[in-house]
Order: structure tokens, then C-alpha cells, then sequence
């Protein structure tokens, strides 16, 4: 076994090689994927709709393993990622890029035979675009990488829709269309007090590339479309009362966070010469925490409102 | 000092582990086809000309 070479400190266990599929991630991917799949409306067979989501699930896993083998070098000099299993040494990382490989091939294949080849098809669109164009390339290029590579994560649910339907039309678009929009205010709070840990990495974050400042004011701006997107559905004939209710409550207290933030100096340094500037900083930090945090659980009410209202069978809102 | 002993018994131990991993995974995958089948079967079955 390649574990027994030298330089490997630990031989690998199984569940290095689950960690390697990243199971948070993979959790998000299900569940948005899982709302596309019911919100289409079609009635579908109970195990294909099961298949479906495990191939959904299994192919984010395999983009995990892919990217965790391509950015070794990075997850290393980064606090967050440095106990991943490849950086610390626990797999190695030709197994990693093995287990993407043969699981990428294995969801899509069964995707195609169980669902159909539309939803197979976009399935393996999003894994070759996360681990090629966003790992391989965006990623350690441009400081707009997560809001191109962000259409990656935002795809589950339009592979969803198509699972169930063999179809994809604008309304499964419009799901993807929040997650894309999503994404740029969500991991540019994060990285505003993480952007020492990218800037070691050599990774063009946007707060490394532009600065605190203009990082700030895109976030607001990204906010600013977010909020009314994630309204609409309520008027495509998606979303019911409950839905437009939660995404204008959950739009203005975004607004509200993006707001405080952009006001803030998070992500800044300290001045020296001012006694007061570091309390200015560590507080501002909590302002991008809170962005960040909220937008987790924005996201997830949007997509869980929807889904209860499509279980559940409330009717979407009708306009005329 | 390590102690070679205990070392090939947890590289052993760890090695059984993703064995069964890997099993339980390809029998999964294995039952997950058949199941597959019959259920896509069925509906053809029952639309079938006699």
C-alpha cells in the first residue's frame, strides 16, 4: 500500500477517506439538491428520488477529494485546512485524487442509468467545473474566484429539478441563480477575518487582492441583489406566503448586516498610534461574523421554506 | 524507541478497516443497481403488450 511509504504518519483509516468528501459541504449540496428535486413538482418513484440524491451527494463528495488533492500544498500552510488528511499526511494524495476519480465516475454513470442523462449530465458539468476550472485554475489566479467558481455549489438544486422532471427550466435557474449571488457575500465575510490565512497561502482572496475596504462594498453590493432575488420565486409560481414572508424578513436583516458591515473596518489592521483602533478591529470582526453566520441560515430558511411548502402542499402565490 | 510490533498491528487494524469500508460500499452499490432495475423494470413490465 502507497500509506506504507515513508514520510506518512499514520496509516489512513476510512474515515480519512470520508473527510476527504467533505461532509459539510456535502450536506448543503443534499439539501438544496433535495429542494430542486421536490419544488419541480413531479411525482417520482421514492428510491429514484433516493438514487438521485445520493448521486448528487457522492458527486460533491468526489469534487471534495479532487480539490483535496489539488490544493495539498495550500490546505498546509493554512490554519483551517492543515489537518486535512492529505497536508497532514494521513492519505496520500494520488488515493484522494483515485477516490474522486472513480466516484465522479460512478455517480454520473448511475445518475445517467437510474434518472436520466440531462441530470447526469449536469452533474458531471459541476464536478469538472469545481475541481478544473475553479481548483485547478480560478482559484489560485483571480480574486474573482468564488463568485465564478460559486456556480459549482449553486447547481444541486437545477440537477435536482432535472433528476425529477429531465427537464431544466428558468425556475430551477432562478434556485441556482441564489445560491451564485449567495456565495460572493458569504465567503467574503468569512475571509475578511480569515485573509491572513489566504495571504500566507498565496490564494487572491478578494480582501488580499483589493483590500478590506472594497471588499466591504461589494459585499453590500451583492446584497443588494440577493435580498430581491431571493424574493422572486414568490412571484414565478415557486414559493407560497410562508416563502415570501421569510425571504423579505431574511432580506432586510441581510441588508441590515451587510450594512453594519460595510460600515465597519473588519478586515483591517490595527493603527498603532491609535489606542482605540484595535477594539475598532476586533469589533468589526464580529460584524463579518455575524454576516457570515446569518448568511448560512438565510440560505438555509429560503430553501427549507420552500421545500416544507411543496411537502407539506401549500399552494404557490397566485398574482392575478 | 517505537515498537515495530505495534505498528504493523495498527497499519493491520487500519487496513481491515477500509477492507470492510470498500466492501460495504461496493455491495451497497451492487444492491442499489438491482434495486434500481427492478423499480424501472416494474413500470415497463406492467406496460407491456401481452
Amino acid at each position: 500500500m502507497l500509506e506504507a511509504q515513508s514520510g506518512v504518519r499514520a496509516p489512513a483509516r476510512w474515515q480519512d477517506f470520508v473527510q476527504l468528501l467533505k461532509p459539510r459541504v456535502m450536506s448543503l449540496v443534499v439539501f438544496t439538491g433535495l429542494t430542486g428535486l421536490v419544488a419541480s413538482g413531479q411525482p417520482i418513484h421514492p428510491v429514484l428520488a433516493a438514487v438521485a440524491i445520493l448521486c448528487i451527494a457522492v458527486g460533491a463528495g468526489a469534487s471534495g477529494a479532487l480539490n483535496m488533492w489539488y490544493d495539498a500544498d495550500i490546505d498546509a500552510k493554512m490554519r483551517r485546512t492543515r489537518g486535512r488528511p492529505v497536508p497532514a499526511g494521513r492519505v496520500q494524495g494520488a488515493d484522494a485524487a483515485g477516490l474522486g476519480v472513480v466516484l465522479s465516475l460512478f455517480s454520473v454513470m448511475l445518475m445517467g442509468m437510474a434518472l436520466n442523462w440531462l441530470a447526469a449530465g449536469l452533474l458531471a458539468f459541476t464536478i469538472v467545473f469545481y475541481a478544473v476550472v475553479y481548483t485547478m485554475w480560478l482559484k489560485r489566479s483571480t480574486a474573482q474566484n468564488i463568485v465564478i467558481g460559486g456556480l459549482a455549489g449553486a447547481l444541486p438544486p437545477v440537477i435536482g429539478w432535472a433528476a425529477a422532471t429531465g427537464e431544466a427550466p428558468l425556475n430551477a435557474w432562478l434556485l441556482c441563480a441564489i445560491i451564485f449571488i449567495w456565495t460572493p457575500p458569504h465567503f467574503w465575510a468569512l475571509s475578511l477575518y480569515t485573509s491572513e490565512d489566504y495571504a500566507r497561502a498565496g490564494v487572491p482572496m478578494m480582501p488580499v487582492v483589493s483590500g478590506a475596504a472594497s471588499t466591504r462594498r461589494q459585499i453590500l453590493a451583492y446584497s443588494l441583489i440577493l435580498a430581491p432575488l431571493g424574493v422572486l420565486p414568490a412571484f414565478t409560481g415557486l414559493g407560497g406566503v410562508a416563502y415570501l414572508s421569510v425571504s423579505v424578513g431574511g432580506g432586510l436583516v441581510l441588508l441590515l448586516l451587510a450594512a453594519r458591515l460595510f460600515r465597519s473596518r473588519a478586515g483591517e489592521s490595527a493603527d498603532p498610534r491609535n489606542d482605540d483602533g484595535l477594539y475598532d478591529v476586533r469589533a468589526a470582526a464580529k460584524d463579518a461574523r455575524n454576516l457570515f453566520a446569518f448568511s448560512i441560515l438565510y440560505l438555509t430558511l429560503l430553501f427549507a421554506t420552500l421545500l416544507v411548502e411543496h411537502v407539506v402542499g401549500l399552494p404557490p402565490m397566485e398574482l392575478f | 524507541m517505537s515498537d515495530p510490533k505495534r505498528e504493523t498491528e495498527v497499519d493491520a487494524k487500519a487496513r481491515r478497516g477500509r477492507n470492510v469500508a470498500l466492501a460495504l460500499g461496493l455491495v451497497l452499490f451492487v444492491a442499489l443497481v438491482f434495486v434500481v432495475t427492478i423499480v424501472r423494470l416494474g413500470g415497463n413490465v406492467a406496460l407491456r403488450p401481452l
